[in-house]
């Protein structure tokens, strides 16, 4: 009913709507046409210069309401972060100050330059210092643009600093999983072809090879250390997938078979960010950016930042995946070896 | 319809009677070689713009669904679910549907509206009448052009009947997601339909582009030179370079990813796990299509804005009384534009693992493109400056173009920086970004377009009422609805989502969101109108009785009101003087055709 009496609604604008513009055009044939155009010739140079004052308006107003709703300049949560809200600024100022000139420019002019019985137009066909100077000018600000941008840029895809930790990040339809690489800190072999879900063994990590023996792998949240640089290693099983870290400003393809890397340091634990946002439901969030299939938008992650102690504290209740894939699966009679087999590991880890 | 058409055209030959020793009129046409396998360019064109018309309704109305379901994302419409069945079950739309809308939303207004409906109507129309030529270098192949576009159209429109769907992992169709049935539903049947459609397009744009090329090159009128070409023919022919040049490579990409689909090569997987199963596929590159992808899909957007820019200069200068400000300028940022096309596509994909210093090579050559098209607003403001200015509704489309073009270029300063792209990279921003510069302006320039050459095209005028209804509605809507969609970018949101409630960061836009929907809506019917009045004044717009009604000095003006197959009657006229003779030495304009007079000033 509702759809039906909206599209009756629609229908009847419709119509009136074209009789209306039709009886302009008798009217305007009735007056006399030239008339009929210099007056709408008149409205819309009005219309034009009214247009430029609402826009002005409208850019202020949508930055008053939709203002607070974005993440703000200034309140990244990581050491690049902080660095893309700078190079954001500058690039706000300067293309705001062309932003205004040109608009208000081209409707005043507009405007100012309507037909008029007694305007003869001015020819001007070309100017070769105008011309050189709105191609130098550009030019410049741009130059100076691209510099601090690749300034940035090459800080924050440089290599990560020694002490940063390693995580590994696997995106798959619809899921992230983690993996952290344990006490020896290296994330052991793993091969897709490994795969295998009854068996535990999500990411196809190579039991054989001794490195994934202490690794620990979690469904999430991600858990990470503020203040501590870390390197994400992460790769995809299925699709191109993208880690986006709203909060931190990063962002990085998941693509099977091409790991990639991600390095930042987060700055700020999750409970500082629900003091500042005043947002006791805050979290860490990882989105999705790339179409990965029907699931996108469920495709959701979250990361907790804390304190070194925080961190090792949960770090202590997690189980490496080898036990669980297998060595809590064997015989209680292979026990014992299994067991030595760990502590071995153990051993020379430390 | 047939009859209509008849009694339309024999009252429109009245006024060419005399036209006997006329080049074609001896032929004997019939109904189809008239209307369907016409190889007359003016006709062509038409062709180009019904069809072009017809795929931006089905395309925009594709975009209205997907509003409904990400601006009420509570309310059922069972509307939906009598058109759409499974796919709308409840009156909700399914994601996999939701996915197939915006990928068909997108290939449809890209490549089937802007590419095809812009530059097949405006290149096939204007070559022509602007150079001073009866016709195209091969009228048969400019038919085959619009003919394989049609097939393609077939196809395309075909695969949203199938079971599975059509294509929907989005207008660029990166692989994996489109190489596997088992990642996506649309990634079956639909993916192959798309390729051929895609492939039947391509074969028309470059049975088209090369046309193009070779008429401009070999057919222009005597005295016709290249610096004396308006500016609309140097934006078409670096349009069509463009498309020659680049439309093969994606071309090459597709068939790459329909061997992977079906024939097991390993073009672009590499380590797949899927559907609880290992793939075989070893050593191919995910990231190798995105390359030939954006190697095409960057020259896409200036395929699509540059006819634009040309349309837009013609307007504003007749419109302004004044000639364009900096001619060879506009020519040669159009150039540059035309050459840094080629060599920014990996702008795309900062964020894919790219290297870093290639990555910054990318920063650098896209933001000097920025560049060109700065001078080119430039001398768009100095051409308004100190003009006579008329709004005709074409005249305020151009002048909504460049507000819109500025609004959006300067946006691509953001998001063409890597470091700030690491952050905005698929967001809303973008699309807001790309809307507002290439959907929305080049929807204005084409409009622009058509209301001014429409009574050259049909001997008739557009209602002038409803046009100015249509652009100042459809000005304030796109702004209504792309500008908020900066901040919702801002706040991190990324494309592609349809429904924000379940997280914590991007769930705050729900009222905007409604009335983002609620103007997409609006905006909608308002270009329905537009195209009522445009078949509407086909038939009973106001009569054109000037041969020349906007005194416009180039070419196409001096043909009859309704020009038959060969354009003019009689000899083609010689040119002696450039396009923009308008308000020199006290005169109104003065027409291409005339010689250069002993006292006149040069410039």
């Amino acid at each position: 009913m509702h759809t039906f009496l909206l599209v009756v609604i629609l229908v009847l604008g419709f119509i009136i709507t074209v009789q209306i513009a039709r009886a302009t055009e008798f009217v305007s044939i009735i007056q006399g046409e030239e008339k009929t155009r210099k007056q709408s010739n008149r409205i819309n140079a009005v219309l034009l210069l009214i247009f430029l004052f609402v826009g002005l308006f409208g850019v202020y107003w949508a930055h008053h309401t939709l203002g607070d709703k974005i993440l703000k300049l200034g309140t990244a949560a990581s050491d690049h972060g902080i660095k893309v809200d700078k190079m954001l600024t500058y690039t706000l100022i300067a293309t705001g100050l062309v932003f205004f000139v040109t608009q208000i420019l081209l409707f005043w002019y507009s405007f100012r330059y309507q037909e008029r019985e007694n305007r003869k137009p001015y020819f001007f066909p070309h100017n070769n210092k105008l011309e050189m100077l709105w191609t130098v000018v550009p030019a410049i600000v741009l130059t100076i643009l691209i510099a601090f941008g690749l300034v940035y840029w090459f800080q924050i895809t440089g290599p990560a600093p020694e002490n940063a930790a390693t995580v590994e990040i696997t995106g798959s339809q619809f899921k992230w999983e983690f993996r952290y690489p344990g006490k020896d800190g290296v994330l052991g072999k793993k091969n897709y072809k490994y795969i295998d879900e009854s068996q535990d063994n999500s990411l196809g990590l190579i039991w054989d090879d001794v490195a994934t023996h202490d690794d620990i792998v979690s469904g999430g949240p991600l858990h990470l250390v503020v203040g501590k640089p870390v390197k994400l290693v992460i790769g995809s099983k299925d699709v191109i997938h993208s880690v986006g870290l709203p909060h931190f400003r990063l962002k990085m393809d998941a693509v099977p078979g091409t790991p990639t890397t991600l390095w930042f340091t987060p700055l700020k634990t999750t409970k500082q960010m629900i003091e500042e946002t005043g947002n006791e439901n805050f979290v860490f969030e990882i989105a999705c950016d790339q179409m990965c299939g029907a699931g996108h938008t469920a495709m959701r992650g979250e990361i907790i930042v804390e304190t070194q102690e925080e961190y090792d504290q949960w770090m202590a209740t997690q189980k490496p995946q080898y036990q669980i894939a297998v060595l809590d699966k064997q015989e209680p009679a292979a026990d014992s070896t299994a067991a030595v087999a760990v502590a071995s590991i153990a051993d020379e880890n430390k | 319809m047939s009859d209509t058409l008849h009694t339309h055209q024999e009252t429109a030959s009245i006024g060419h009677h005399a036209a006997d020793h006329h080049v074609h009129a001896h032929h004997k046409e019939t109904f189809i070689t008239k209307y369907i396998f016409s190889q007359d360019h003016k006709m062509i064109a038409k062709q180009f713009l019904v069809t072009g018309i017809i795929w931006a309704i089905i395309g925009g109305l594709f975009s209205v669904l997907f509003r409904l379901q990400l601006g009420f994302p509570d309310q059922t419409f069972p509307i939906l679910e009598t058109f759409f069945g499974k796919w709308a079950e409840g009156g909700r739309i399914k994601p996999e549907f939701y996915y197939a809308l915006t990928t068909m939303h997108g290939t449809v207004l890209v490549f089937f509206v802007l590419t095809a409906g812009l530059s097949g109507t405006f290149a096939n129309l204007l070559i022509p009448l602007q150079i001073g030529a009866r016709d195209m270098a091969s009228p048969m192949m400019n038919m085959l052009s619009y003919w394989f576009f049609f097939a393609g159209s077939v196809v395309m429109l075909a695969s949203l009947f199938i079971e599975t769907g059509p294509a929907s992992g989005g207008w660029t169709i990166y692989p994996p997601l489109s190489a596997l049935g088992q990642a996506s539903e649309g990634s079956k049947a639909g993916m192959d339909y798309w390729i051929a459609g895609m492939a039947l397009f391509i074969i028309s744009q470059l049975f088209g582009g090369l046309n193009y090329i070779a008429t401009i090159l070999n057919m222009r009128t005597k005295g016709m030179s290249m610096t004396r070409l308006p500016l609309t023919i140097w934006a078409l022919l670096f349009t069509a370079i463009l498309g020659v040049l680049s439309f093969p490579v994606l071309l090459s990409g597709v068939v790459l990813l329909l061997f992977d689909r079906h024939l097991g090569t390993s073009f672009y997987l590499s380590d797949i796990f899927i559907a609880g199963q290992a793939l075989p596929n070893e050593g191919g590159s995910a990231i190798l299509f995105q390359h030939l992808f954006w190697f095409l899909g960057h020259p896409e957007v200036y395929i699509i804005i540059l006819p634009t820019m040309g349309l837009v200069s013609e307007v504003m200068s007749i419109n302004a009384r004044k000639p364009i400000f900096g001619y060879m300028a506009m020519v040669f940022s159009m150039f540059g534009i035309c050459v840094l096309a080629f060599l920014v596509w990996a702008h795309h994909m900062f964020v894919t693992g790219l290297n870093p210093f290639l990555g910054s090579v990318f920063v650098l050559l896209t933001l000097l493109i920025a560049v060109p098209s700065a001078i080119k607003v430039f001398n768009w403001l100095t051409t308004l400056w100190r003009g006579n200015i008329r709004f005709t509704p074409a005249m305020l489309f151009a002048i909504g173009f460049v507000s819109l073009f500025i609004s959006g270029g300067l946006t691509g300063i953001f998001l063409g920086n890597s470091t700030i792209d690491i952050h905005l990279h698929d967001t809303m921003f973008v699309i807001a970004h790309f809307h507002i510069v290439m959907g929305v302006s080049a929807f204005f320039g084409m409009f622009a377009g058509i209301y001014h050459w429409f009574p050259k095209m049909f001997g008739r005028y557009m209602n002038n009422t409803l046009g100015y209804i249509h652009f100042w509605v459809t000005l304030v809507g796109a702004y209504l609805i792309f500008w908020p969609m900066h901040y919702q970018g801002l706040a991190g949101m990324p494309r592609r989502y349809l429904d924000k409630s379940s997280w914590v960061s991007f769930s705050q836009f729900h009222s905007l969101d409604a009335m983002i929907t609620v103007v997409t809506v609006l905006v909608f019917a308002i270009q329905l109108l537009f195209v009522f009045n445009f078949f509407y004044s086909i038939y009973k717009g106001r009569r054109v009785r000037s041969q020349n009604p906007w005194g416009a000095t180039t070419l196409e003006w001096t043909t009859p009101i309704r020009p038959g197959h060969g354009n003019w009657e009689g000899e083609i006229p010689e040119v002696h003087r450039w396009a923009y003779d308008y308000g020199k030495d006290g005169r109104d304009f003065i027409p291409q055709t005339e010689p250069i007079g002993e006292k006149e000033s040069s410039h």
